[in-house]
């Protein structure tokens, strides 16, 4: 790709938004960071950051998070790569799609009247044998909400790279003697990876920020550093200490990235190959 | 390939059930005379009665299917040329950080996006209101996009542009013939996931809204404090079907033009 | 390519007709062009057809927005960029949007309805002689209780909550001033309590509670304690109202070693536009039978006096939540502590919070 100029006129309204959306809010956040309620300037709020609170509170999230992570990959790999097996693979697709439409608080009030004691969960269970169970507010409620909320997030990257999996990869591979988890881990991974690094983003990053489900579904039973700065921002209008908060978040995310970015080889070669 | 089996079947239909029973249960309630979410009394229709009488209502819903469909769509634009961009940086380095920047939205608690972007606007003199709410549904479904543009831009083979250049097409023609179709799956599933966004968004519409304008979203966090009517559940209720049947339709209408949508597959 | 464009156009094709029948209602609701009311309230908290019969009185058009928290209502207010003519705080925010200059002061020639209000609640320590402020609604802190679910407790006493009986029964709101102010009050200590060694015995008491403590939510605990969930909540009067009108069995009580007493109050801010617009719509708003209507719709407890002679007396003589002014010797009024106390107490709640895990 020769000439430059043409290429960064289509880039101009990313890089503005860059600038004024990305760049200036992070200025924002690190510069509050500094400062004290009383506006003063300080480091204290880092050094808070590492009071056993806080500590706990990072680790606890990151823990759900990757629980998060892991259920919601673990349930949508294989619904993707069904997906892309049934005949009208696109409408499938898009009906995984439509419920995340609905208003999320709403459907939260949902899951809080079938997670319910009286609620048709514990109906089925009864069938079974089993009392009422207390599910509502419990760390399964809460996994269990956030990888609904998630899995489209990590259905669709996955599924537009297994769609355009060349079929005759697998039929190869399979020829050739190998069996069917040889197949997958050999052949069908490698070639999406790209795609599952993308659900991975898209769903372990915002997992360490939810704050609405750990209140209405865990009953504030899980915490997490969303949660803390939410109320660092509105309920203690402490925005020294929430910003700080949000610096680590940043950090954490940017160390995510750089670990599931590994491998990740872009299309450089496109670019060096002139 | 063999025909999905019914084990397979099985597992789909499983999925789909929990992502569709919160809404049933949704529904089925609109329909409960007795004005809450537990007791079910009798059948009614007079919530669906009351979301035709409240003109509010449904303004605010046209609101905001009009800031979601645009900004997702202006968010798929800006958010496919900045990952053509990303894909083509030669710079290694730079190209990570460009990357970290852009997923610095996805990461931020709604409440700090928010807030920043209100003493951005307040600084830059932006009226709050329309423009104020797009903008922002804008600037936060970006990076939504990119990660769902790039896998596949990253897939792309090399072979395919050099190809393309070496039998004399222009770049305009390239990115028109050759990279956006390769990666149109991604470009819609990026538009679909903006949508999203933008439709459930509370925390940063709620900073960056005035003057009137408002977004079911806000409405609906705010009514938390004295209960939520049912009229919201029927007013659910009412888009989901009509979502539904225009997604179904669409498609079939669409399938039949032998023309499908391009989510997944490209042509 | 062809059809991405194709989509494009179809989308803004959908906006613009979208944007016209938008354009349509807003000029066939309300008297378009005249001016405007904005008011900014928690949502669902007024009858909506007492902003239609102001608009046809006043000839005034009436934006109404909401706000689903006293904090993000003071953000918004502070930041400016946006005109609000009314708002609806309660009292802790409106001492400090006081400090914060963001009030403007209340011409009482301009209301009088305020004598519709009983003397009770004007001339109180967070507004004296009500110069920024008039009441809308108050309320409690208390207990609600299912006593179908319990062996004949009460909650005259907040100890009764520590009852190793009711392991996992007890919901609390999600307020560090309500929680931390309930363990102090518990201890015969005042809810303003400022004194560290209160603080640390109330949260040393309160982390007692864990066992018992089945969720610390919000607004959601409406819906739990309907739904015969849990079978006790510490929680506002206004919700406990709510919830007693859809589950008969339910009943409430303010435990009697004190409590607080809240107030939900009319402002103007600063940014106000139309500032008559906002006394005409105070005025209005405190008439008796528009006060008396919007009780009625809201359910919340009205310090109107000249409304609660209209109210049905059933309603109104109803002690739990028109406590007689004897009753109300032991409920304090919550001061603002300042941001340093504030943010003391919300270390303090979150300390008991994760004290459960």
């Amino acid at each position: 790709m020769q000439t430059k100029n043409t290429k960064t006129f289509y880039l101009i309204p990313y890089y503005v938004w860059i600038i004024l959306f990305v760049i200036a809010p992070i200025g924002l956040i690190a510069y509050y960071s500094f400062f004290d309620l009383s506006g003063n300037f300080t480091l204290d709020n880092y050094f808070n950051f590492f009071t056993s609170v806080y500590l706990k509170l990072t680790l606890s999230s990151f823990w759900y998070a990757f629980l998060i992570t892991f259920f919601t990959l673990v349930i949508a790999y294989p619904t993707a790569y069904l997906l892309t097996k049934t005949r009208h693979k696109q409408l499938w697709l898009l009906l995984i799609i439509i419920p995340s439409w609905i208003n999320l608080l709403l459907k939260t009030y949902a899951f809080i009247g079938i997670f319910g004691l009286y609620g048709p969960v514990n109906a089925f269970l009864n069938v079974f044998g089993i009392g009422e169970t207390q599910i509502l507010f419990t760390d399964f409620s809460f996994v269990f909400v956030a990888v609904y909320i998630f899995i489209p997030f990590m259905i669709l990257p996955i599924f537009n790279s297994l769609d355009k999996l060349n079929p005759s990869l697998v039929d190869a591979s399979r020829d050739l003697g190998a069996s069917s988890w040889t197949t997958f881990s050999k052949v069908i991974l490698p070639l999406t990876i790209n795609g599952v690094k993308a659900g991975i983003q898209a769903v372990f990053i915002p997992s360490l920020s939810l704050f609405m489900i750990t209140r209405l579904i865990a009953g504030n039973k899980v915490i997490t550093l969303g949660t803390a700065i939410e109320q660092q921002f509105l309920v203690t209008q402490n925005w020294g200490m929430g910003s700080t908060i949000a610096v680590f978040l940043i950090i954490f995310m940017v160390i995510i990235m750089i670990i599931t970015g590994q491998r990740d080889k872009g299309a450089t070669s496109i670019g060096k190959n002139k | 390939m063999e025909k999905t089996s019914k084990s397979a079947k099985l597992y789909l239909a499983l999925v789909f059930i929990v992502l569709y029973t919160p809404i049933l249960y949704l529904i089925f309630y609109s329909f409960n005379s007795g004005g809450n979410m537990s007791n079910f009394e009798s059948f009614t229709l007079e919530h669906y009665a009351a979301v035709f009488s409240d003109t509010r209502l449904i303004m605010i819903l046209l609101n905001t299917v009009i800031v979601a469909l645009l900004s997702a769509l202006i968010a798929t634009i800006i958010g496919v040329f900045g990952s053509i961009g990303i894909v083509f940086m030669r710079n290694k380095s730079l190209r990570r950080s460009i990357l970290s920047l852009n997923n610095v939205l996805i990461v931020s608690p709604d409440v700090v996006i928010g807030a920043s972007f209100l003493i951005l606007f307040t600084a830059i003199g932006v009226k709050l209101g329309f423009a104020s709410v797009l903008i922002s549904h804008i600037a936060f479904s970006i990076p939504i996009v990119v990660l769902m543009v790039l896998p596949k831009l990253q897939d792309m083979n090399s072979t395919l542009i050099d190809a393309a250049a070496d039998l004399g097409a222009t770049r305009r023609d390239i990115l028109t013939r050759v990279i956006i179709p390769f990666v149109k799956p991604g470009i819609f599933a990026g538009f679909f996931m903006a949508l999203t966004y933008s439709l459930d968004d509370f925390a940063v519409t709620f900073f960056v809204t005035g003057n009137g304008f408002s977004t079911l979203s806000v409405e609906i966090y705010s009514m938390a404090r004295t209960g939520i009517t049912l009229t919201i559940n029927a007013l659910s209720g009412i888009i989901f079907i009509v979502t539904l049947l225009l997604v179904v339709g669409y498609y079939f209408v669409s399938l039949r033009g032998k023309n499908p949508v391009g989510m997944g597959v490209r042509k | 390519m062809k059809d991405i464009t194709r989509t494009a156009i179809g989308i803004i094709a959908v906006c613009i007709v979208l944007f016209g029948i938008n354009k349509y209602l807003s000029q066939n609701s309300g008297n378009a062009g005249s001016d405007t009311v904005t008011i900014f309230n928690w949502g669902e908290y007024i009858d909506p057809d007492l902003i239609t019969q102001f608009e046809e009185e006043s000839g005034y058009r009436v934006v109404y927005e909401t706000f689903d928290s006293n904090e993000a209502m003071m953000t918004k207010i502070e930041q400016g960029g946006t005109s609000y003519d009314i708002a609806v705080p309660s009292e802790y925010a409106i001492e400090k949007m006081k400090e914060n200059d963001l009030l403007l002061e209340i011409d009482h020639s301009k209301i009088p309805n305020l004598s519709n209000i009983d003397p009770y609640f004007l001339d109180l320590a967070f507004d004296p002689k009500n110069k920024y402020s008039v009441p809308y609604f108050w309320g409690t802190v208390g207990v609600v209780f299912n006593p179908s679910l319990l062996d004949g407790q009460t909650f005259e006493s907040w100890e009764t909550l520590w009852d190793p009986s009711l392991k996992g029964k007890v919901l609390l709101v999600d307020g560090a001033r309500e929680i931390i102010g309930m363990g102090l009050n518990s201890l015969g200590y005042s809810l303003n309590s400022t004194d560290e060694k209160e603080l640390l015995e109330a949260t040393a008491k309160l982390k007692k509670l864990t066992p018992n403590v089945k969720a610390i939510i919000g607004d959601e605990v409406t819906q739990l304690m309907v739904n015969e969930e849990a079978a006790v909540a510490v929680t506002f009067s206004g919700q406990a109202a709510d919830m007693m009108w859809e589950n008969e069995s339910l009943d409430y009580a303010v435990p009697l070693e004190g409590s607080n007493l809240w107030f939900d109050n009319m402002v103007i801010p600063k940014t106000a536009a139309n500032v008559e617009g906002a006394h005409e719509f105070i005025n209005f708003m405190l008439g008796a039978e528009v006060a008396a209507q919007n009780t009625d719709y809201v359910g919340y407890s009205i310090p109107n006096a000249a409304a609660v002679e209209l109210l049905d007396e059933e309603v109104t003589s109803d002690e739990r939540f028109y406590p007689p002014v004897a009753a109300r010797d032991h409920l304090e009024v919550y001061k603002n502590l300042g941001l340093e106390m504030l943010g003391k107490y919300n270390e303090l709640f979150l300390e008991f919070k994760m004290s459960g895990n």
